[in-house]
């Protein structure tokens, strides 16, 4: 019940005063003594040392294929067996979850980075750029991502999978935007933001200084978790061949092609599958853990 | 309020208008219809393809803007144009809307209704069983992508059909089974057998969502003072979570509700295009990989105006349930 | 009598934690028990626990008996029938306390409906009932309206109705007038004290409030860091106080019956209840301490009938007035004097650094929160005007609605009113270019009510400090920082700490610091103390004092306390829905208050003394504020106006009807915008 915590938190905060600390490593203190926290984070790091680490300790390259193996089970050869083409899973595997972890990444820090510009602009100086930038942003929500990327696959092909990630961010970032837009005019009300405002400084100064500081646990737990959006979008896409394009492989792509044999040839899907859904869960637990370690106060009426 | 609704429905409209605009631009630019002619033995001549494709208002010999005119003073009358084979689009669509209806309001109907219960009984008993269940059971599902979740299903399905019925009880592809002959109740439970899997794969997902989303929200009331105001007056813990937690923390979740709806139109393609659903969000896949620009620019305008309906449903209903909204 | 309500070594701890130990106390039907302490104290809590309401997480031993009943670890369908019915509870909030989406009369309903088989209908009609009881204007029409439809002391009047509903033998009160203006808050004590009347029920009062305290209560208990420090009847405990925490708190309430110049503040903040000093957890911060202080925690002593004192020393302990208990430089570092009291009339060869006349300001009137429209226009400031010279306060008061807020902010902005004119320093605010603007930020500065949310959290406070002087220009802050720091009273060697880590006072500092930065020679308070407790509010009003005298500042003072202006101001301008009513010299305003208004709002404020609180009359205001978007014709008081109703005749009224008042000046500095203004003694 409100009343009793916040007197509580009160007493608490009084009787901090003399600790010195900087906040990152408050938060970090907290991120890591929640066991959700260290797991995600374990196993995400765990996850990208076996995408970029595990081509180094197998022999087979992604683009090998062994024609004394097709469709194979694993075997000490083949750690995850073989696909038809006698390509190699293990390696196939590794090679999508690079691209698929890079991808996600980029596209998470792209579209948050575009959310907090826009909301924190709109939301902070209201009038005609408000109604410029909402327009916008409810266009692209009314616009369907899905036909526009796929209408503009063809040109992802050929390594322009750069061109890709910044599609890709640009259809996730509206519904953050608009919360950090509602943050802001909040956040504008709030005394420290008028105060700065009567002090004479300029008001785009105010947006870095202020407010976006003031939003940094919302966009970085907003970031964290636009990773699996990323990663889960972009496997959809390319399931259907509109993400990334051959020779290119990724999650999307060998899981169409595994699920096509799944039910003879269980490992060509299973592995990948496994894979992608033990990489997203753990993006979230780390989100999830970020979240808390920041608004402690939040995890009670969370 | 009826000039609130007037000018909202005139923005909306605005939107919808552009959105589609766009889509139909970007669609018109990058498919290529032609290509369609090219593989075709014999080969077609060239004059013969114009003709076929002027006829379709697809000819990229035609200017761009002169076939958007074309094609915009169709939809204005009602006509979307016809698509890659000559049927009209607008027909195609109406069938395929039903069988897309279809799938999602069950969809979301299980799937809410499932997802709210199970949130709000976690929130409740927080840090309890139920809850950590319920909470590392939803962090799973939703790291599973909708493609991975529908092939799995699948194979699910294969192994029990196989293993535990023993004859072919789970059917996952199509709405029904062509040709059956077996009365009024066989057809219906044929429907059922093929709807099974696809609900399956669409509400799950939205379970996962409805119960954080409704857990968060009872959370937030949980602690509110007026349900300790309720119990100050002598309701037992129980019906003060009930009357005025669970009414309070519905609110929000009604509102997503009606959003999730218009968004699911098109969202449910990958459902429907692995259950082999002949719905909306296949046509749209479908249509891309045809070429098919008036089907194409169809669907994308139907999208958007779900996606506003369900905005404007949204409020409404938020408004229905919470009279501080409401209020004049 | 036997007492209906025991509590004996009632304990809570949050996680082992304490915030309430060895609480006892007793009441008797029909008695008044105030619990006062400062936020921390631990009396909200205590207060759930007796109702069983707080969270899981909390561990309650001891024992409270209801009717000789034993509450504590009783089953929860005992609880429940005892809630609501026996015993029930009015809280601070009254908006977050009703249900949103329910109708009044169905809440009040629902509570008649808990613990008595009744019908639907007869519920309702009982619900009417009460509500008519409490006071609200047309019942039954009012039944069916939604919280948020309601002023927040209509709303409390709801609560009070709902714990009522069932004639409980005791209410426990929560704060219950915090939230509300002063005049709404002397109707909902009315109030209270007619639900008592009806119910016989004792009332357990808790609040910070010792003015509330002292005309409402029969007995008081004094909590400090979770603990029982004094009880007893209120005369003894307010006059002849034998705990030096009581007499600090007593000796740092601002009151409207005493000239300005210096509080005395208790110097320091209330311990944390994860650490609790050894012995007396007053000791730290006591001018009576001796080493003995710290040996072991002071029971409750006896000190007289019915009085008890948790001190060593209670026999050296005199009231404030008797002793100066303060001791030399016990006000937490200011330094030098406060700022000398307002003498004689008023100095006008001096130069003016800002004046406002004919201000008007409308908003546009928003309904609805998803179906957002324009329904009308709030005339939120409609035609003030006031001037302010080199080195002089003066202090802008009204109640929520008043517009005293929006005359501040129109202010600050620096911009072109609506109609009116702002000149400040000299300069017409409608005719600055860019850069002018600038400069005048320079001399122009703001404090703001909340000290936390003034001040960035995610900055140093040497960064928060340095950002006026870096934004104009000055490379290398680190030394003026210091410097200022060091003139508010804070140590300079905590500049690298954030916000968060310092406590209430020494927050408000830091905005003062800040303000103070580019040398301003107007600083805009705006209600800088009201989200302070007592104890620490009279450090950061001495400071403010000390430093006009000290760096010639002026002051414009925005407030709703009128204790707090008497003690600061100069000059005082009281508004009331966007018009001064009246303005004067402090003293003249105070002492003989000509508009009605400032009448029953000084009439309405609570002193902590018990004698003349009993004896005082109060001017009761009818109703609320009327809506600023719909102001009433001619004086916007007469709806409201004692005056207007009891005294004038058709006549007279006719002339209040029809002819808006403009400020006349009445006396030497003083005017009231009233067409019938009289002097009177109110306080």
């Amino acid at each position: 019940m409100t009343l009793s915590q916040e007197e509580l938190a009160e007493e608490l905060s009084d009787g901090a005063t003399t600790r010195v600390h900087s906040r990152l490593r408050v938060v970090a203190g907290r991120f890591f003594r929640s066991p959700q926290g260290i797991a995600g984070f374990a196993v995400l790091a765990a996850m990208f040392l076996l995408a970029f680490a595990g081509p180094l300790v197998t022999r087979w390259s992604y683009t090998d294929k062994d024609f004394t193996a097709f469709l194979q089970p694993p075997s000490p050869d083949h750690w995850f067996g073989t696909l038809q083409t006698g390509a190699d899973v293990f390696a196939l595997t590794l090679r999508g979850m690079q691209k698929s972890l890079v991808v996600g990444l980029l596209a998470a820090l792209v579209s948050t980075a575009l959310a907090a510009l826009v909301g924190a602009f709109a939301g902070y100086f209201l009038g005609w750029t408000d109604r410029v930038l909402s327009w916008t942003t409810d266009l692209l929500l009314v616009l369907p991502a899905f036909l526009v990327l796929a209408i503009m696959s063809p040109l992802f092909g050929a390594g322009q999978w750069a061109l890709f990630v910044v599609m890709l961010a640009l259809f996730l970032w509206m519904v953050t935007s608009k919360v950090v837009r509602g943050m802001t005019i909040s956040l504008k009300e709030r005394e420290f933001i008028q105060a700065a405002r009567y002090m004479g400084v300029p008001p785009v100064r105010i947006v870095f200084r202020h407010v976006l500081p003031n939003l940094s646990s919302l966009l970085v737990v907003d970031a964290t978790l636009n990773v699996s959006a990323a990663i889960l979008t972009e496997t959809s896409l390319s399931y259907f061949g509109f993400g990334i394009q051959p020779p290119d492989v990724s999650f999307g792509t060998l899981i169409a092609d595994g699920s096509r044999t799944a039910t003879y040839a269980p490992w060509t899907f299973w592995f990948v599958a496994g894979l992608l859904v033990v990489t997203v869960l753990a993006v979230n637990l780390v989100g999830d853990a970020l979240r808390d370690a920041f608004d402690p106060a939040a995890k009670r009426a969370r | 309020m009826a000039g609130f609704l007037v000018r909202r429905l005139l923005g909306y409209t605005v939107l919808v208008v552009v959105a589609a605009s766009l889509s139909y631009l970007l669609a018109a630019v990058a498919l290529d219809p032609r290509s369609n002619y090219a593989d075709r033995t014999p080969k077609p001549p060239p004059a013969v393809v114009d003709a076929q494709l002027a006829a379709l208002n697809l000819n990229d010999k035609v200017p761009l803007l002169q076939r958007y005119a074309t094609w915009a003073g169709g939809v204005v009358r009602g006509d979307f144009g016809r698509t890659i084979t000559g049927s009209p689009v607008g027909d195609d669509l109406r069938r395929r809307m039903g069988v897309t209806f279809r799938l999602v309001i069950l969809g979301v109907f299980f799937g809410s209704l499932i997802g709210v219960l199970a949130g709000a009984l976690a929130a409740v008993r927080q840090y309890r069983w139920f809850d950590r269940l319920s909470t590392g059971l939803s962090f799973v599902v939703l790291a599973v992508p909708v493609v991975v979740v529908a092939n799995m299903l699948i194979l699910l399905a294969s192994w029990a059909n196989e293993r535990v019925f023993g004859h072919q009880v789970l059917l996952v592809s199509g709405e029904y089974t062509d040709g059956l002959t077996a009365g009024f109740w066989g057809q219906a439970i044929d429907r059922v057998q093929h709807l099974v899997l696809p609900t399956v794969s669409l509400s799950i997902g939205l379970a996962a969502v409805f119960s954080r989303y409704q857990r968060n929200m009872m959370l937030d009331v949980l602690g509110a003072d007026y349900v300790r105001t309720a119990v100050a007056k002598g309701l037992s813990r129980r019906k003060a979570l009930l009357r005025h937690a669970l009414r309070t923390a519905l609110i929000p979740v009604a509102t997503y509700f009606a959003f999730t709806f218009g968004a699911l139109l098109t969202g449910a393609t990958f459902t429907e295009k692995i259950f082999g659903w002949h719905g909306l969000g296949e046509q749209l896949i479908n249509s891309i990989f045809s070429n098919d620009v008036n089907t194409v620019a169809a669907i994308s305008l139907l999208a958007g105006v779900a996606v506003l309906c369900a905005s404007l449903a949204a409020d409404l209903l938020h408004a229905a349930l919470d009279p501080r909204v409401r209020s004049a | 009598m036997r007492p209906v309500l025991e509590v004996t070594d009632l304990g809570v701890t949050f996680g082992g934690v304490p915030a309430v130990r060895g609480l006892g106390y007793a009441v008797r039907p029909g008695e008044v028990l105030a619990v006062v302490g400062e936020s921390g104290s631990g009396k909200s809590v205590a207060a759930a626990a007796v109702m069983g309401l707080l969270p899981r997480g909390a561990r309650v031993t001891g024992s409270v008996r209801l009717h000789g009943r034993e509450l504590i670890g009783a089953p929860a369908r005992e609880l429940d029938a005892l809630r609501g019915r026996t015993i029930s509870m009015v809280f601070q909030d009254p908006l977050s306390a009703l249900t949103p989406v329910y109708r009044v009369g169905d809440q009040i309903a629902e509570a008649v409906r808990v613990h008595q088989r009744v019908s639907r209908e007869n519920a309702q009609v009982k619900a009417v009932e009460l509500l008519e009881l409490v006071g609200i204007p047309r019942p039954a029409e009012r039944a069916l309206a939604f919280p948020h439809e309601f002023s927040g002391g209509m709303r409390q009047r709801v609560m009070i109705a709902m714990a009522i509903a069932n004639d409980p033998d005791v209410i426990i009160c929560d704060e219950p007038t915090t939230a509300l203006d002063v005049t709404v808050q002397a109707q909902v004590l009315e109030v209270l004290k007619t639900a008592q009347r009806e119910t016989g029920a004792a009332i357990i009062m808790i609040t910070h409030d010792l003015g509330v305290v002292a005309g409402f209560a029969d007995r008081v208990l004094v909590m400090y860091a979770g603990r029982p420090v004094e009880v007893g009847g209120v005369d003894d405990v307010y006059y002849r106080p034998r705990m030096p925490y009581t007499v600090g708190l007593l000796g740092s309430v601002p009151r409207i019956d005493r000239q300005g110049g210096r509080l005395t503040p208790i110097e320091g903040s209330p311990p944390s209840p994860g650490a609790l000093p050894p012995g007396c957890p007053f000791a730290p911060r006591c001018p009576l301490w001796v080493a003995a202080c710290d040996e072991s925690e002071p029971p409750l002593y006896e000190v007289g009938e019915g009085h008890r004192a948790a001190c060593i020393r209670w026999e050296e302990v005199r009231p404030a007035d008797a002793a100066d208990l303060a001791g030399p430089a016990g006000t937490g570092g200011d330094g030098g004097d406060g700022g000398e009291p307002p003498a004689g009339p008023r100095e006008r060869h001096r130069r003016t650094v800002l004046e406002v006349s004919g201000l008007v300001k409308d908003y546009p009137l928003i309904k609805g929160a998803v179906f957002r429209r324009r329904v009308g226009t709030v005339h939120a400031v409609a035609g003030v005007g006031f001037d302010i010279r080199e080195g002089e306060t003066l202090a802008l008061v009204g109640e929520s609605g008043s517009g005293k807020t929006t005359t501040l902010t129109q202010i600050l902005e620096l911009a072109a009113p609506q109609a009116g004119r702002i000149v400040v320093l000299g300069r017409d605010t409608s005719r600055l270019g860019r850069g002018e603007r600038t400069a005048i930020r320079r001399d122009l500065q703001v404090v703001f009510q909340d000290p936390l949310a003034s001040l960035d959290p995610r900055m140093t406070v040497h960064d928060i400090v340095a950002e006026p002087l870096r934004t104009h220009g000055r490379r290398q802050p680190g030394r003026r920082v210091a410097e200022l720091l060091a003139l508010v009273g804070l140590d300079p060697e905590h500049a690298a700490r954030y916000p968060q880590d310092f406590s209430g006072g020494q927050r408000q500092r830091v905005g003062i610091a800040r303000a103070l930065a580019l040398e301003p020679r107007l600083l805009v308070l705006d209600e800088p103390v009201s989200a302070l407790d007592v104890s620490i509010q009279a450090g950061v009003i001495n400071l403010l004092g000390a430093l006009r005298a000290r760096l010639g500042l002026s002051y414009l003072f925005v407030a709703h306390d009128l204790a707090v202006v008497r003690h600061l101001a100069d000059r005082v301008a009281v508004m009331y829905l966007g018009r001064i009513a009246e303005i004067g010299r402090i003293d003249a305003v105070y002492d003989a208050p000509m508009h009605p208004y400032t009448q029953a709002l000084l009439s309405a404020i609570p002193l902590p003394d018990p004698a003349r609180e009993r004896s005082r009359r109060r001017i009761l205001l009818e109703g609320d504020l009327p809506s600023p978007a719909d102001p009433p014709t001619g004086c916007r008081f007469r709806t409201r106006c004692p005056k207007f109703r009891g005294e004038l005749t058709d006549d007279e009224r006719g002339l209040c009807v029809q002819v808006e008042p403009d400020v006349r000046t009445l006396g030497e500095d003083h005017g009231a915008a009233c067409h019938y203004a009289e002097r009177r003694v109110v306080v």
